[in-house]
């Protein structure tokens, strides 16, 4: 499990920006940014350095953020990985709410969020995959 | 076609001696048997005795929505409950309705009156008339009703919704007259061209549109659209309910049935009564009424009272088209609503923050209320990373705004912090609706 920030933002020019201006002052790393959007709203999912730190300057800058403990899983760099990774959660009935990947180290790293996070890891491990660590 | 010329076209001075007895005997009435009036009279040390001709109105205490409110719900009721054959109510703002009881002799009055607004339209009993307002609670339905019976026309009660199927009915019974608010007559014209119904295949003539501000624009497009000749119909419950005033066919201001309900225009900052002629706000006293008589209630509605004679030969006093209102009340597909009202409910709401905002539009001829408001921010720094918790937080707030205000609602929730802080007087409402 790693830790994801989440922002709440609305289909509105200049938000975003607004919100990666103050985690550049805050001199965080990014590594990922997912953003989901509706009509009005949407989310904006970042994987970081010091995510806690993040948080922080968000929330004293007035914008409302969250962390939460997402699953993560290092992948193979070659074709049809995903999809292997994927269709183990199908097999068993696990549904994905969101997903995403980034790159760290030459690495790629899938993130995903399922209602069953002890389960993920128990189909993750049996079909040979580990999750991902920072170092 | 006048239906009752005796009162409709009663000489001045004669409607001015009836004016004063009636009020007399009202105020004489109220003040045995209704508390709160003989209070205030007191408290201003007047009695009925004071109270003899129509120009001693001036004297009496007016009456307000809240006072109405306060008394809720039959602190006002001047007749015993023994005598009373009906309950409406209308829409209230922090969770208490305004109750009206009606006796027989009011139900009778209601209908007479309705059905000179009626004839003054052009009904006749051979006619065939759907009554669209909502049945129930709601003056509308059962007002209109009870006058198109009384008329002897034909009614056929179809109260609202299910558009299609009235638009159905319309054609295959013939329908010659329609009321409702002139924004469903305009949606109902929609609904009847999308069902590929030519406005040559029926044969409505007559529309008795109000409960809502609507335009001169708005009764042209209703018109060539249902083929129809549409009339204003105004009314409140805490008076009656529609039938208080009507056009005539000249179609020049709406005449007040003068004989029931005496109307004033004062200054609604100093409540001097003003000059005929000058836009101020409507105040009505209740002349005959017996469940619930009204001294001056201040309706909060600006108009004027016209001066001048009708070519129709009515001599009832007619009033111009409502400019507006002295307080914040809006009126959204016919139902009163309250800033208020929408505040009571999010403060009780522990996502959302007490920052919100009104806008309220027209499209496709429907009112649409939309409510943005903002969520709290602990809401959206828990653990929260997926949209679901907003979706379902803005139908919690659209449930619980249904189940007050009677009304659906667009709910947007907003980013903490991103709706506009205001110093001073707020701006929470927009009010998109062109009405010019």
């Amino acid at each position: 499990m790693i830790q994801q920030l989440s922002v709440f933002m609305e289909n509105r020019t200049g938000i975003l920006s607004a919100v990666l201006d103050v985690l550049k002052q805050a001199k965080i790393q990014l590594y990922a940014i997912s953003i989901a959007d509706t009509t009005d709203y949407g989310i904006c999912r970042i994987i970081c350095d010091r995510p806690a730190e993040a948080r922080k300057a968000l929330m004293d800058a007035g914008i409302a953020a969250a962390l939460s403990d997402v699953c993560a899983v290092e992948l193979a760099n070659t074709p049809g990985a995903a999809a292997d990774m994927v269709s183990l959660f199908a097999r068993e009935g696990l549904s994905l709410a969101y997903l995403y990947t980034f790159l760290f180290k030459e690495k790629p790293v899938m993130v995903f969020r399922t209602d069953d996070a002890a389960k993920a890891k128990q189909i993750l491990e049996s079909g040979g995959l580990c999750c991902f660590q920072w170092n | 076609m006048i239906w009752n010329p005796i009162k409709e076209c009663m000489p001045e001075e004669q409607k001015r001696e009836l004016q004063g007895k009636r009020l007399h005997k009202v105020v004489d009435y109220v003040y045995h048997n209704v508390p709160f009036y003989r209070h205030k009279m007191q408290e201003m040390g007047i009695e009925p005795g004071d109270i003899q001709t129509i120009d001693d109105i001036v004297k009496l205490p007016f009456t307000t929505k809240q006072d109405l409110r306060d008394n809720y719900p039959f602190g006002l009721q001047a007749a015993p409950q023994s005598e009373i054959i009906r309950i409406h109510a209308s829409t209230g703002t922090t969770g208490n309705p305004t109750i009206v009881g009606y006796t027989r002799k009011d139900i009778d009055v209601w209908s007479e009156c309705m059905s000179r607004c009626l004839t003054a339209y052009g009904v006749q009993r051979s006619d065939i008339f759907s009554v669209a307002y909502g049945y129930g609670l709601f003056t509308g339905g059962l007002g209109v009703h009870y006058g198109v019976e009384n008329l002897g026309a034909t009614v056929v009660p179809t109260s609202t919704g299910g558009t299609q199927k009235h638009a159905k009915l319309i054609k295959d019974l013939g329908v010659t007259g329609l009321a409702c608010t002139p924004s469903y007559a305009l949606h109902l014209a929609e609904v009847i061209e999308q069902m590929g119904i030519k406005k040559e295949d029926l044969k409505l003539r007559v529309g008795a549109f109000g409960a809502e501000p609507w335009t001169e624009n708005m009764r042209q497009e209703i018109q060539a659209r249902l083929g129809l000749k549409g009339y204003n119909i105004y009314g409140l419950s805490e008076i009656m309910g529609p039938c208080v005033s009507y056009e005539c066919e000249c179609q020049d201001g709406s005449h007040i049935n003068e004989d029931h309900f005496y109307p004033e225009i004062i200054n609604p900052v100093t409540l001097e009564p003003l000059e005929r002629g000058t836009d101020g706000e409507l105040v009505f006293t209740t002349l005959t009424k017996t469940g619930m008589p009204v001294l001056r209630y201040r309706t909060r509605d600006l108009c004027s009272l016209l001066p001048g004679d009708c070519p129709c030969g009515r001599t009832f006093v007619r009033m111009s088209a409502i400019k507006g209102r002295s307080d914040d009340m809006l009126i959204i597909r016919g139902i009163n609503v309250f800033p208020s009202q929408v505040e009571s409910v999010l403060l009780e709401i522990p996502e959302c923050a007490p920052y919100y905002r009104l806008i309220v539009d027209r499209k496709d001829n429907l009112d649409i209320l939309t409510v943005q408001v903002e969520a709290r921010p602990d809401y959206l720094s828990e653990g929260f990373d997926t949209l679901s918790p907003i979706t379902a937080l803005e139908k919690k707030v659209a449930d619980r705004l249904k189940s007050v205000l009677s009304i659906s609602s667009v709910v947007q929730i907003k980013m903490p912090g991103s709706l506009e802080r205001f110093e001073g007087k707020a701006k929470i409402v927009t009010d998109n609706r062109k009405l010019v």
